[in-house]
């Protein structure tokens, strides 16, 4: 059991904060390429949606394949909000639209929640599959709701500019959503040191000693998915500012596959594992979407590595290093990550060479054989670069296990050094 | 700070990808539709049509000057998706998009370039939709910045209906679409322009299923025996066709079907010989239209794609009537501007390989003849060895689609002043 | 009455698919504790492995050969993936086979393509085996029910008299006391996991020609399966046979009815107009609901009846 521990002034804490405030602010000053802002804000609002999710996955130990129906109803809602208020028919300010977001996402928390959460497990996810695609279902029925395939659109700029801050622009729109992600974040990260987020932590370690202590699981379990539904909810809210559209998609599987894709490559068991996940996430996505068109494959192929060799997501592999840098080993390591990293990159040439090859064959081997890879121009169907290609996969994947034999055994002597000196 | 550093990383791979540059020489069009994915194969198959005209254009210089390029943008079908898509596009400096696979991305496309070129008028988009087929996008949701080049959704059944009702044989009709508003138009139009040519005709069913979900169609088949239908009309696509005329097929049932999308990509292919004689299309050509004059053109598309793996056969003659148009709006103009290019394009009049076709300047639909046509199997010619596996006997059905040994026979050709219809909307011109 | 009939042979027949599918599903998760996400993608293979062999060696080789050859993926997925992340507990397995979904997905757009592949009924099952009333009735289907009757006896047989169904049914309960009389239980998960992809992999075979082989069909029946196996009762075969009737019966027959609460309500002599509240709601016909009914199902079978309709355990 970790103490808790009380500073007046944890210098630490807010330095990490401020930082991670302060580089959100200057980014879009540095890259001024334009699509960048796109990607921002993309990130932005990814960022709480996914830590948002991990309210579940992470703190409660929930496994959910359906989370997007919470972001999605509450943008469905905020657009619908939206438009009433263009219309005249209440007054509302924008910069506060996502909040109808969120109490939209947290009442259906309140609704479906109470159901999905009587039991964890497998159980809770495919009950949380069911909803989603049920959700899904609806919208393409109801389409006076849901907007039917073509969705709702909405106009963000409406009313009286205030300080010169009408929303047209990106940009603003851009620091709106770091506003609401700085906010999010803090009170997402409070709530983990609550006492219902430590309860949600013991209810996810073992269910039955947390019974025994007197805590009804049901409940806590379902106060956390509905705090969860509620941020999911401004997170929705949020892209429909950004987008000026809500569709269908916002419900359906893929989104709700691609948060649960984004926070476990970042790593669930740490708070800001879902940050980083959702960074590599949209830049996966965006940057290799535009190189290749394999990238699906690409993610899919992350997704499962993660899975089975790091667990813990990119999060714990940063976490990992941290007392081997206080204990001065980390040159220890250097050597074997070297190997690693050339033997990988010759694993990861044969593969992504094989993968794109056979994608241009299967297009458009009888049109346009040629292609160009690496800077090589080379005939897809002749035999000589398929040898090569499969030669590095092969030879890359021989010699890459030697490398990682010895980063295996780097780690075994670190680890064996660490355990001797705490003994000490 | 790990994830500043590692988003600085992936953000300088990124700019550097998207860095916007000036040119004078070069017109870009971005194409905007599915290049991965479930429809990745649709929008393959348009990506290479543009690239082949573009070529023909750049060859023949008829844009009098400025050269043509098509870049291909993936949109994965998502509406959402597009918008991501277009502002990429918009960085880029691209100024005419083209799309078409879906109404409900255009609709979004639409408005998103509406509210761009209010915002930005300096730096105002063209947008040419050679496929997305929504009545609204002609009527009440009108652009100037929006051209259609494909037939909308009720013009086609205009032809479809006037053809029927020349049948007297025709007394019950079914109606099986798919639920979303293209479908919910085609079954709207369908009941309205049947109700006025023959008030007779008795509408024995209104099916609206899901789209993209229903695994089996032979509960839909049985209905449709049930009712007794003559004749089914369904404005389905993708694999919903495909389903829907093989569960005809294996109960045996014998109804014409009149469909949109019989002959998109992929549909022969899957239907086989369910299709002979059964599905009916509505199309602006097909590759057996009679005097054809795309015939030099198509071949030598077929003969540049065709063939394994994807087996692509010339498909949207409008592809070309745009590109065509486009290039003559250019060279009239001496400007790559979109808002001259707008002005020319409205009420342009075009000599199309199957006619004078009409840009229409109150609402930007083009008015070109459409042709209905039914599946029938290739003509096997004993002299000619490429015929070899085609079993048809009928001279008229020439050619093939997509390899399947399956073409189309024409049964009437619509004139283009037939299938014009009223419009409501009220163009707001900059 | 004819149309009533030619129905309940069309949900029996479609019923008995979805049986064949969740099968493998109920069999794997009963045993191995896995819920395989990844199930309706052996299905997908199964019938690309299908359209690729028959190709070259004709349809009834490619019956046996192919889910052969998916059970042989099975067992390596088994083997090198399964086995790496069990001891991280069933949600990292869960994990594992939602991204293994994704891969397959993507890798049969590498090797087939993405659209649909020509894998057509062979010509000796075409046709129709029966007329009733006027409606011919494919023969097809009616090997499609062969099929999938005489598996589901098979499974019993094997499970309940074979010396390895005897074998695997103690590992499921005491898997250290099968270790310790020399039994590789290992091993046996492995034949299990691959047997039950084996299984979804004939699914895929006869399923593949009779609707579409395409790249999205994995993602198309994937949920259903899900449903089946909840709704029947999570590791029972005898429940998920049930189910897949039950939701056969149910997806075929809600496509007649073309009632809707505002039918009912104007016997009542309530009229629905364009201007009640709700009116969206009310229009809305049994057929128009169609999609959603299985879920709706599973979520309520969850509220009263955690178990499923034959489950002996909740979750």
């Amino acid at each position: 059991m970790a103490k808790l521990k009380y500073r007046p002034i944890n210098l630490g804490r807010w330095l990490v904060w401020g930082g991670t405030a302060l580089v959100m602010i200057i980014l879009p000053l540095i890259l001024t390429a334009g699509f960048t802002l796109t990607l921002l804000s993309q990130i932005g609002v990814g960022i709480i949606f996914a830590l948002s999710y991990n309210m579940l996955l992470g703190q409660g130990g929930m496994l959910s394949f359906g989370h997007a129906v919470y972001s999605g109803l509450g943008a469905y809602f905020t657009v619908h909000a939206l438009n009433l208020i263009s219309q005249g028919a209440f007054h509302f300010p924008v910069t506060l639209a996502p909040i109808i977001g969120g109490l939209a996402g947290a009442t259906f928390g309140v609704i479906f929640g109470y159901v999905t959460t009587k039991k964890a497990g497998t159980t809770f996810a495919m009950i949380s599959l069911g909803i989603g695609e049920m959700v899904f279902a609806c919208s393409l029925m109801f389409a006076g709701f849901f907007g039917g395939e073509a969705g709702v659109s909405t106009n963000r700029v409406m009313g009286q500019s205030f300080l010169g801050i009408t929303y047209g622009p990106s940009i603003q729109v851009y620091y709106l959503i770091v506003g609401w992600a700085l906010v999010c974040m803090a009170a997402m990260y409070a709530w983990t040191q609550t006492p219902l987020g430590r309860m949600a932590n013991a209810v996810r370690d073992n269910p039955e000693r947390a019974e025994f202590v007197g805590y009804d699981t049901h409940m806590v379990r379902f106060l956390t998915l509905v705090l969860s539904g509620f941020f999911a909810g401004i997170a929705g809210g949020l892209s429909c500012i950004n987008y000026e559209i809500v569709t269908a998609e916002n419900v359906g599987a893929a989104a709700s596959g691609g948060v649960l894709i984004a926070t476990f490559i970042g790593g669930a068991g740490f708070f800001f594992g879902p940050i980083i996940g959702t960074i590599v996430f949209f830049t996966m996505v965006t940057a290799v979407g535009a190189m290749t068109k394999a990238w699906l494959f690409y993610l899919g192929l992350l997704f499962l590595i993660m899975v089975l060799y790091a667990p813990g997501g990119f999060a714990s592999l940063i976490l990992m290093h941290v007392p081997v840098i206080k204990a001065r080993l980390m040159r220890r390591l250097l050597l074997p990550y070297a190997a690693a990293l050339v033997t990988g990159a010759v694993l990861m040439a044969g593969l992504v060479s094989v993968v794109e090859m056979t994608y241009h064959f299967s297009l458009e081997a009888g049109t346009a054989p040629g292609m160009k890879l690496f800077g090589f121009a080379f005939n897809v169907t002749s035999a000589t670069p398929w040898t090569v290609a499969v030669g590095l996969l092969i030879g890359g994947f021989v010699i890459s296990r030697f490398a990682w034999a010895a980063v295996g055994r780097a780690w075994a002597d670190i680890v064996h050094i660490l355990q001797d000196r705490a003994v000490v | 700070m790990f994830h500043l550093k590692r988003a600085l990383a992936a953000l300088f791979v990124t700019s550097t990808l998207f860095a916007g540059s000036a040119y004078a020489e070069t017109l870009k069009i971005a194409y905007i539709d599915p290049l991965s994915g479930a429809f990745a194969n649709v929008g393959e198959a348009g990506l290479k049509q543009f690239q082949f005209v573009i070529d023909d254009i750049n060859k023949r210089n008829l844009t009098g000057g400025p050269k043509l390029e098509i870049v291909g943008f993936d949109n994965k079908v998502s509406p959402k998706e597009s918008l991501n898509v277009l502002k990429n596009v918009i960085d880029q400096g691209i100024r005419v998009i083209t799309q078409g696979n879906s109404s409900g991305v255009a609709g979004v496309l639409i408005d998103a370039v509406n509210k761009h070129n209010e915002r930005n008028p300096d730096k105002s988009i063209l947008y040419l939709n050679y496929a997305a087929v929504d009545p609204d996008f002609t009527n009440s949701k009108c652009s100037f910045w929006h051209f259609r080049f494909d037939a909308n959704s009720d013009m086609k059944m205009e032809a479809m209906t006037n053809f029927m009702a020349k049948d007297p044989k025709i007394k019950k009709v079914y109606l099986i679409n798919q639920n979303y508003s293209f479908g919910q138009a085609v079954s709207r139009a369908a009941k309205a322009d049947l109700k006025r040519k023959r008030p007779d005709i008795q509408i024995v069913g209104d099916d609206l299923h899901p789209i993209g979900q229903v695994k089996d169609f032979a509960p839909y088949v049985a209905k449709i025996k049930a009712s007794g239908a003559d004749v089914v009309i369904t404005g389905n696509w993708g694999n919903d066709i495909s389903l829907l005329i093989k569960a005809a097929k294996d109960a045996g049932l014998d109804t014409p079907f009149y469909t949109y999308y019989g002959g998109g990509l992929g549909a022969m292919t899957a239907m086989g010989d369910a299709g002979v004689g059964k599905v009916k299309q509505i199309t602006e050509w097909h590759s057996n239209v009679h005097p054809n004059k795309t015939e030099k053109f198509a071949n030598a598309f077929n003969a540049k794609y065709g063939g394994p793996p994807q087996h692509l056969t010339f498909y949207y003659l409008r592809v070309n009537n745009q590109m065509y148009m486009l290039a003559k709006a250019i060279k009239e103009t001496k400007s790559i501007d979109p808002k001259k290019l707008a002005y020319k394009l409205e009420g342009m009049k075009f000599a199309g390989d199957e006619g004078e076709v009409e840009m229409r300047a109150t609402d930007h639909q083009l008015i070109q003849p459409l042709y209905i046509s039914t599946v029938a199997e290739a003509y096997h010619d004993p002299k000619n060895p490429k015929t070899a596996k085609f079993k048809g006997k009928d001279k008229e059905v020439k050619y093939d689609v997509e390899d399947s040994g399956l073409g189309f026979k024409t049964d009437a050709r619509i004139d283009a002043y037939v299938t014009a219809q009223p419009t409501s909307c009220q163009m707001k011109r900059p | 009455m004819e149309f009533f009939l030619i129905s309940m042979l069309n949900s029996v027949s479609y019923g008995l698919l979805l049986f064949m599918l969740s099968s493998g599903l109920t069999i794997i998760f009963s045993m191995m504790g896995v819920l395989n996400f990844a199930h309706a993608s052996f299905y997908m293979i199964g019938a690309y492995f299908a359209y690729q062999l028959s190709g070259w060696l004709g349809f009834w080789p490619a019956l046996v050969c192919a889910p052969l050859l998916v059970g042989i993926v099975g067992m390596a997925v088994e083997r090198y993936g399964l086995r790496t992340v069990h001891k991280y507990g069933h949600v990292a397995e869960l994990l594992f086979t939602f991204g293994l979904a994704y891969l397959i997905e993507e890798a049969v757009h590498l090797i087939w393509g993405r659209s649909s592949v020509p894998y057509v009924i062979p010509p000796s099952l075409e046709g129709a085996a029966f007329t009733l009333f006027s409606t011919d009735y494919p023969l097809y289907r009616v090997f499609m029910m062969v099929v999938s009757v005489s598996m589901l006896i098979g499974i019993y047989l094997t499970l309940t008299r074979s010396r390895i169904g005897l074998v695997i049914q103690a590992a499921l309960t005491h898997p250290q006391t099968v270790e310790t009389l020399g039994h590789n239980v290992p091993r046996v998960f492995m034949l299990v996991f691959g047997g039950g992809s084996a299984l979804a992999g004939l699914a895929g075979v006869i399923g593949g020609n009779a609707f579409i082989t395409e790249p999205g069909m994995a993602a198309a029946v994937g949920p259903i399966v899900f449903v089946v196996v909840v709704v029947g009762g999570m590791g029972s075969l005898a429940g998920a046979f049930l189910a897949s009737l039950l939701i056969g019966t149910l997806q075929t027959f809600s496509v007649a009815l073309d009632y809707s609460f505002a039918d009912l309500l104007a016997k009542l002599g309530i009229s629905i107009g364009p201007d009640t509240p709700l009116a969206a709601l009310w229009d809305l016909t049994i057929a128009q609901t169609g999609p959603v009914l299985p879920y709706l199902l599973m979520v309520l079978m969850l509220i009263f009846r955690p178990k499923g309709i034959l489950g002996t355990r909740e979750g």
